[in-house]
C-alpha cells in the first residue's frame, strides 16, 4: 500500500473522556482508499468508542479529525452519513418494530413527489432492501415484517447490507460477524473484499484474528485507549496479531493450558 | 369457521395457504385494530340498547361533535406517543390558547386574522419550551409536561382575571368576529347549502317549517376528519413518518442511523400545542365565550383515545387513524348513553375499563407482531 496518499479518513492523539471515564487517550490511525485497516484490541480497549467518533456519535474531546485531509467535526451521524461514511454499530442501531424496510432507509428515505406532496417510494424501498438481502444471503420472506422477528444474525446482515448500500467512502463495521453463521460470515469477509476493491476504506473490527488476517492490509492495535502501533500485513505474522490482540498478552501458556485449544 | 377454512386451504393447495396467513398477520400488524373492533362493538351496543334516534343523521353529528373536538388532541397526542415522548399539558394548553385568543379578540381588539397569528405563536413557543426542557435535562416529557399542566391552568386563571377584570370568564368573541371572513373556517356549520338541498329534495329529515333538521356539518368534524387523514398519511407516507417512528421506537439507534431525533421530537410538540390551540379557537367561538376550567382532563381523555387506538406508552408503535377511531368510541359513548336508560356516570367506568383492555391488548398484539420474546 502507498502511504503518500491522503487518506481518507485521519485521527491523530484523538482524546474522548465520559465525565470522568478516559475512553481514548490519544489515538491515532487512518484509513486511504483500496485498503481494509482491523481495529484490534481487547474488550474495553476503546474500539468501539473510536468508531462512533468516527461515525460522528461522539464529539472528541481533544485531538484532530481529518477527512480527505481537511481538518471536520461532524455534529451528528448523519453529517458523517452525509460524507460518505457508513457504519455497522456493535449494538446494530435497529429498531425492532419497525419493519426491514423502514429501517434500511431509516434516516435515508427514498422519495418521490414535488413539494408537499413528497412521499416515501415505498415499493423501491422494498425492492432495494429485498434485493441487498438476497445479495448478502438471506432470503427475506417480507421487508414489511417487523425487525423484532428477525434472528440476530438476520439483523446483523441487514445492517450491514445497509452500511454497504449507503457507504460511498468509508465503510465501518464493529464486531459485524459476532452473531453469524460460517456462511453468512464468509459472506461478509466477501463483502469486505468487494467493497475495497471498488475504492472504499473499510475499518473492521473483529476478535477473530483469521477472519482479519484473511481481509486486512493494515493492523492497528488499541490497548486501554491508545494505540500500541500499526503493521501492514507483511511486518506481521498470524500469531504475532494473536498476541497483539490480546492486547499484548503472552495467550501460549494460557492456550496450552487449555491443551492447546486457542 | 376456522375449520372450513384449513379444510380449504388443505384443498387448494400450501402456497394458497401462506397466503391467507399472511394477509391475516397484515391485518393483525395493523394497531388501529383495536380501535376499529371497539368501535364495531360499541355500534352494537347502542343499535341494541340506545333510542333508534342516536343513529339519525342529526344523532351521529352529535356524538360526532365532541368526538372531532377530542380527537384533534388525541390525533396530536397520538402523533407525540409514536414519537415516543407524552404532552399532558394539552388540557391546560386548550385554556391558555382560550384566553390568548380570547385576549387577542376582545381585549386588544384585534381581527381574527391576528388572533389566530397571536394563539398559533404561543403554542409554537409552547411546544419549543416543553421540547427543550425535555431534551436538555433528559428527565421524562411525563414530568416535564406535568409541570406545565399546572403552569399553563394558574396562567390562564391569573391572565382571566387581568383580562376580564377579576372574572374567571371572558366574554364578547361572537360579536367580535361577526363579519370575518375567516370566521366560516373556524365555526358553524359547513356545507348549508348543500343541507338545504337535501332537505328540498326530501333526502334528509327536516323541520316541520321545511329547514333541515342538520343545517350542515359542524366544522370541527371537518378539521377532525381532515387532520385524520393528514397524520395519517404523513405517518405511513413520508420520510418524516418514518422518522417518528424511529425516534420513538430507540432515539439512540434513529440518531445513529441519521434521523435528526431532536428536531422530529420538537416538531411533534410543537404540532400538540397546535392541536390545542386549534381546539380552544373552534370551542371559544362556538361558545362565543372562554373560561378557565376549558379542556379540563382532556389530557387524559386524548392519550387514553391514541392508546385506544394502538398507541405504545413506551412509543415506536402506534397509529393516528386509530386514535381517530378511539375518538369516535368517547364521543359515542359519552352522548350514547343519553339515549338510554343507562346512568350517564357510567361513563367513567367505561373510560378506565376501555383503557386497561386496550393496553392489555396493545401488549399482547406488539408481542406476536414484533416477535418479542
Ligand atoms: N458512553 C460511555 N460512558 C462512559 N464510559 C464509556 C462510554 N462508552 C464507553 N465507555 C468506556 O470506555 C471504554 C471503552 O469502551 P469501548 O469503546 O466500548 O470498548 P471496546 O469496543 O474496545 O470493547 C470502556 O471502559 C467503557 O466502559
Ligand atoms: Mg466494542
Amino acid at each position: 500500500m502507498s502511504t503518500s496518499q491522503t487518506p481518507l479518513v485521519e485521527v491523530r492523539n484523538l482524546v474522548k473522556h465520559f465525565g470522568s471515564v478516559i475512553a481514548l487517550n490519544g489515538v491515532s490511525m487512518s484509513v486511504n482508499r483500496n485498503e481494509v485497516l482491523c481495529l484490534l484490541g481487547d474488550n474495553g480497549a476503546g474500539k468501539s468508542t473510536l468508531i462512533n467518533t468516527l461515525a460522528g456519535v461522539h464529539k472528541p474531546t481533544s485531538g484532530d479529525f481529518l477527512v480527505e485531509g481537511q481538518p471536520r467535526l461532524f455534529s451528528g451521524p448523519r453529517d458523517a452519513l452525509d460524507a460518505g461514511i457508513a457504519t455497522v454499530y456493535q449494538d446494530l442501531a435497529m429498531i425492532p418494530l419497525m419493519s426491514v424496510t423502514r429501517n434500511f432507509f431509516m434516516g435515508r428515505e427514498p422519495v418521490i413527489g414535488f413539494g408537499p406532496f413528497k412521499r416515501m417510494n415505498m415499493d423501491e424501498a422494498d425492492n432495494v432492501t429485498r434485493d441487498e438481502m438476497h445479495k448478502i444471503g438471506i432470503d427475506v420472506r417480507d421487508p414489511q415484517q417487523a425487525v423484532g422477528t428477525l434472528s440476530g444474525g438476520e439483523r446483523q446482515c441487514v445492517a450491514i447490507a445497509r452500511a454497504v448500500y449507503f457507504g460511498a467512502k468509508v465503510l465501518i463495521l464493529d464486531e459485524p460477524t459476532s452473531a453469524l453463521g460460517v456462511a453468512q460470515t464468509s459472506m461478509v469477509l466477501k463483502y469486505i473484499n468487494q467493497v475495497r476493491a471498488k475504492g472504499l476504506g473499510v475499518i473492521f473490527i473483529t476478535h477473530n484474528v483469521r477472519h482479519a488476517y484473511a481481509v486486512g492490509n493494515r493492523f492497528t492495535v488499541l490497548n486501554r485507549g491508545k494505540t500500541l502501533g500499526t503493521y501492514a500485513k507483511n511486518e506481521i505474522g498470524i500469531d504475532e496479531l494473536q498476541n497483539l490482540m490480546a492486547g499484548g498478552k503472552e495467550l501460549q501458556s494460557l492456550s496450552e493450558e487449555l491443551g492447546g485449544t486457542i | 369457521m376456522t375449520l372450513a377454512n384449513e379444510q380449504n386451504g388443505s384443498v387448494v393447495g400450501p402456497d394458497e395457504r401462506l397466503k391467507k396467513v399472511s394477509t391475516l398477520t397484515a391485518i393483525l400488524r395493523r394497531p388501529e385494530l383495536g380501535a376499529v373492533a371497539g368501535l364495531v362493538l360499541v355500534t352494537i351496543f347502542f343499535f341494541v340498547t340506545a333510542n333508534p334516534a342516536m343513529f339519525t343523521l342529526a344523532g351521529v353529528m352529535n356524538f360526532m361533535a365532541p368526538a372531532a373536538q377530542l380527537g384533534i388532541l388525541a390525533i396530536g397526542a397520538a402523533l407525540l406517543m409514536i414519537g415516543g415522548e407524552f404532552d399532558l399539558s394539552i388540557g391546560s394548553m386548550v385554556a391558555f390558547a382560550g384566553l390568548v385568543f380570547g385576549t387577542a379578540l376582545v381585549v386588544w381588539q384585534g381581527p381574527l386574522s391576528v388572533a389566530i397569528l397571536v394563539a398559533i405563536a404561543f403554542a409554537v413557543f409552547i411546544g419549543i419550551t416543553n421540547a427543550q426542557l425535555t431534551m436538555r435535562t433528559g428527565l421524562p416529557s411525563f414530568i416535564v409536561t406535568l409541570a406545565f399542566l399546572f403552569i399553563l391552568r394558574g396562567l390562564t386563571l391569573v391572565g382571566l382575571k387581568w383580562a376580564s377584570g377579576g372574572a374567571t370568564q371572558l366574554r364578547g368573541m361572537k360579536g367580535a368576529v361577526a363579519g370575518s371572513p375567516l370566521a366560516p373556517l373556524f365555526s358553524g356549520d359547513a356545507f348549508p347549502g348543500l343541507f338545504t338541498w337535501l332537505a328540498e329534495a326530501g333526502i334528509i329529515d327536516t323541520f316541520p317549517n321545511g329547514t333541515p333538521r342538520v343545517p350542515g356539518i359542524p366544522v370541527e368534524i371537518l378539521w377532525f376528519v381532515a387532520i385524520a387523514l393528514l397524520a395519517t398519511w404523513i405517518l405511513l407516507r413520508t420520510r418524516f413518518g418514518n422518522w417518528i417512528f424511529a425516534s420513538g421506537g430507540d432515539p439512540r439507534a434513529a440518531r445513529k442511523s441519521g434521523v435528526p431525533v431532536a428536531r422530529v421530537k420538537t416538531t411533534l410538540f410543537v404540532v400538540t400545542a397546535l392541536c390545542a390551540t386549534l381546539v380552544a379557537i373552534l370551542t371559544v367561538l362556538d361558545a362565543g365565550s372562554t373560561d378557565a376550567r376549558r379542556g379540563f382532563q382532556k389530557e387524559f381523555e386524548a392519550i387514553i383515545a391514541a392508546v385506544i387506538g394502538g398507541c405504545l406508552l413506551t412509543g415506536g408503535y402506534g397509529s393516528a387513524i386509530g386514535a381517530f377511531f378511539g375518538s369516535i368510541v368517547f364521543g359515542m359513548v359519552l352522548i350514547g348513553l343519553t339515549y338510554t336508560s343507562i346512568d350517564q356516570d357510567w361513563y367513567l367506568v367505561f373510560l378506565g375499563g376501555m383503557l386497561l383492555t386496550a393496553v392489555v391488548f396493545n401488549n399482547v398484539i406488539r408481542k406476536r407482531v414484533t416477535g418479542e420474546r
